[in-house]
């Protein structure tokens, strides 16, 4: 399956702006990801190994935080990830 | 350095205005090259922060994913975000550092003064992640037609 990459991760993947993991859950395509790119491990997780409260990831359309089965939740290839660091502020 | 063309620049300062007195949002598309950020399409964005939209804003992570998707469509990428600070200076304040996460993206943040765009400044977020980050005051060049050929500083 795909990962889509926000901007700022991107030094940690080459450059990519996507990359193709393997597995068949969210939890599988994620150890993967961190796997072939272990820098993104710390921009990600927490030191506890919990993901940052600034780290979305998205199922397709869904936060994998209210995902019944969270990230245990199984994917197929046609599936993509996408990571997306919130955005907010104000004076 | 910042690059935008005026159209753009004077959307996101119109923006601002019309939210007025609540904080508008949105994200800057384009490059990054050897110069900085340079963009090419600017797209507005809700504020979920109806609690306090006067002094805080959100942009919720659905939209952003879409804006993500039609930015790798246009094969562009999120290099930035703007929103103002209505009756407020044009700088970042620590909510803004607090919640600032996409490093190597350009913050524009306008005042707006009784429901008039004022200063429009710029800040580069620097570092490698959490531990290190910081705002650099960036300069902003608004340029004529496309973001590529310098026109004028502000």
């Amino acid at each position: 399956m795909k990962i889509h990459i926000p901007t700022p991760l991107r030094q940690y993947t080459k450059g990519q702006q996507t990359v193709t993991v393997g597995g068949t859950s969210i939890t599988d395509a994620l150890q993967d990801l961190t796997t072939n790119y272990p820098e993104l491990r710390n921009h990600l997780y927490t030191g506890e190994g919990k993901l940052r409260s600034f780290v979305n990831i998205y199922l397709n359309d869904d936060d994998i935080r209210y995902l019944p089965e969270k990230e245990a939740t199984k994917t197929g290839d046609d599936d993509e990830l996408t990571i997306i660091p919130s955005i907010a502020g104000g004076n | 350095m910042l690059k935008l063309s005026h159209a753009d620049y004077d959307a996101l300062r119109a923006h601002g205005e019309e939210t007025y007195p609540h904080e508008c949002c949105g994200v800057l598309l384009g490059k990054n090259d050897a110069d900085g950020n340079q963009v090419h399409k600017i797209v507005r964005a809700g504020n979920t922060r109806t609690d306090r939209a006067h002094d805080r804003y959100n942009i919720a992570p659905e939209e952003l994913i879409r804006v993500q998707r039609q930015a790798r469509g246009l094969g562009l990428d999120i290099v930035g975000f703007y929103h103002s600070h209505p009756d407020h200076p044009a700088q970042w304040s620590k909510t803004d550092f607090d919640e600032a996460h996409w490093v190597g993206c350009s913050y524009i943040i306008t005042s707006v003064e009784h429901g008039k765009a004022t200063l429009s400044n710029s800040f580069l977020l620097t570092g490698t992640g959490e531990e290190d980050k910081k705002f650099v005051d960036e300069q902003v060049q608004v340029v004529a037609g496309e973001a590529g050929s310098a026109k004028e500083n502000v």
